[in-house]
């Protein structure tokens, strides 16, 4: 990555969800309906459960959350490591995404549905054309 | 509004055709359906073609350029894995309106092998597969299977079980891409991808192609048709209704319970009425769901159901006698239509070593990522 043209010193998201403020903690940001309370990760013109418009508004969401779901991946494309716990989460206070499962053994056995998480960031290990780092989010069990 | 009836249709056997074209793929299908009925591309007076890979290279105009330029009208649709059903519910719908009384479905798919889902490179920013989570089918459907287990307590074995009883299935389909018997220990044992769904548990990545000639009852009858024909009882089709989980794994239930519930309505039947269903087994875990969306066994029964032999050959309700895309293989766009090929052939009598005996009433299910799902319920006459 010796040519990368621009490297920021910040790093990017991985996702747009993710948010890295200059001073303070990465958090994730979602985007509750005031009408019907459901929370989704990205904008959206009108809400796809209640169809109220503009009702949206976003907020930072919860760090920790229950195992909704999971599964380990053992094949995957070229380049990508296996294996892996691939994880939906509920977050506390609303909000539901998939993300790795990370801290804990790539196992079946180990894995709980409902059991506790907690979101935590780091480094993607992936970098761009540019070289530009990526943060990312990662579940781990709490 | 005039009945609407199947009274050609045809598939190849589906298979790896590398050296071939989709549109040649297209076009063999497409005539073994007009011969199935005695027409000819001539008779028709529209066209629809399902195909997703080449969904802007005018797939269907390409095969009438094989087997006859007549000028018609021509409907290219691109709709996940129902794409080869919406072009044949564009047909009926058509039928249906009046427009027409002859129209060819036809559905073609040229795949190649490997992973499906979970995006590749991007210009902007880092792929996110095996970063956030596995977008990849085997994956989504591993999480589709698991979710079942987490509300009813579904095992590895229940899912296993549907391989092997479709496996067994192609062994009496000769248009079946693979006809080998999969015993449970070889279905377990078979390499991991993710689990539960393991290489004999995903379906098969084929070339193929179906086709579907559709005909007003006054046609039908003015040209003496009726004797094979098949009527199309539901033609029902759906996209995502809103639910929670479906913001962060693909999940297939409202979709498939929705497009079920309105085919079952526009039939005028219900689950008991059915003699046999092509559903869309495209993993082990997804046939196990169907089961309950479509209503075969209550909420909570689908491991059960595997377990009594029920949807086997000779059960109280065969699921997926052709081998379903697990082992008949999943060439996308034309599944839908191979689908209308195996329930029409059975209503018709004419199944061989895999005829469900008796059958009058049965059902064809796809759903696609996306998401769309399309039912079809046909009718012996």
């Amino acid at each position: 990555m010796s040519a990368a043209p621009t490297t920021s010193a910040l790093p990017k998201p991985a996702v747009p969800f993710i948010k890295i403020p200059e001073h303070g903690e990465p958090y994730l940001e979602g985007h509750r309906c005031a009408a019907c309370k459901e929370v989704f990760m990205e904008p959206r013109r009108a809400c796809p459960k209640c169809t109220k418009i503009g009702t949206l508004k976003a907020e930072k969401l919860a760090n920790a959350g229950k195992l909704y779901n999971f599964t380990v991946v053992h094949r995957n494309f070229p380049g990508v490591k296996v294996p892996f716990i691939s994880a939906i989460v509920d977050l506390d206070g609303g909000g539901t995404l998939k993300g790795n499962l990370v801290d804990i053994e790539p196992d079946i056995a180990k894995l709980r549905f409902d059991m506790p998480v907690k979101v935590v960031f780091r480094d993607a290990g992936r970098s761009d054309k540019a070289g530009n780092k990526y943060l990312a989010y990662f579940f781990i069990p709490a | 509004m005039s009945d609407v009836y199947v009274v050609g249709t045809d598939m190849i056997k589906f298979g790896r055709f590398p050296e071939r074209t989709v549109d040649d793929l297209g076009a063999e299908a497409a005539l073994l359906a007009l011969a199935d009925c005695g027409l000819t591309i001539a008779d028709m007076q529209a066209v629809y073609c399902g195909n997703l890979f080449q969904a802007s290279a005018g797939v269907g105009q390409r095969i009438l350029k094989q087997i006859g330029q007549t000028g018609v009208p021509v409907v290219n649709t691109a709709n996940a894995c129902a794409t080869g059903a919406t072009a044949l519910r564009e047909g009926w719908t058509a039928i249906k309106a009046g427009l027409y009384d002859l129209v060819l479905c036809v559905g073609v798919e040229q795949m190649g092998k490997g992973l499906l889902g979970g995006g590749g490179g991007k210009d902007e920013g880092i792929p996110t597969e095996g970063l956030l989570g596995s977008g990849t089918m085997p994956s989504v459907f591993a999480h589709v299977g698991l979710e079942h287990s987490r509300k009813y307590g579904t095992t590895f074995e229940q899912f296993a079980k549907v391989s092997v009883k479709n496996h067994h299935h192609s062994t009496l389909n000769p248009k079946a891409m693979y006809q080998v018997e999969t015993p449970l220990e070889e279905v377990m044992n078979a390499e991991m991808i993710s689990y539960p769904n393991t290489k004999l548990m995903c379906s098969v990545n084929v070339d193929g192609s179906a086709a579907a000639v559709l005909c007003s009852e006054k046609k039908a009858k003015e040209l003496g048709l009726m004797k094979r024909a098949v009527r199309v009882r539901a033609s029902a089709l759906s996209s995502d209704p809103w639910s929670k989980h479906n913001l962060a794994a693909m999940d297939f239930n409202p979709v498939t319970r929705l497009a079920a519930k309105t085919a079952y309505e526009m039939a005028g039947l219900g689950p008991d009425d059915v003699d046999l269903v092509e559903l869309h087994d495209c993993f082990a875990t997804a046939e196990i769901v169907h089961y309950e969306n479509l209503g075969l066994c209550k909420d909570g029964e689908a491991g059960r159901l595997i377990d009594s032999g029920e949807t086997a050959l000779g059960g109280r309700i065969p699921v997926n006698v052709s081998g379903g895309l697990l082992s008949k293989g999943h060439p996308l766009g034309a599944t839908g239509i191979a689908n209308i090929y195996e329930v029409t052939t059975h209503l018709r009598g004419e199944a061989g070593r895999r005829q469900v005996e008796g059958a009058r009433i049965g059902l064809t299910h796809v759903v696609g990522a996306g998401s769309a799902c399309a039912v079809h319920v046909l009718e012996k006459v």
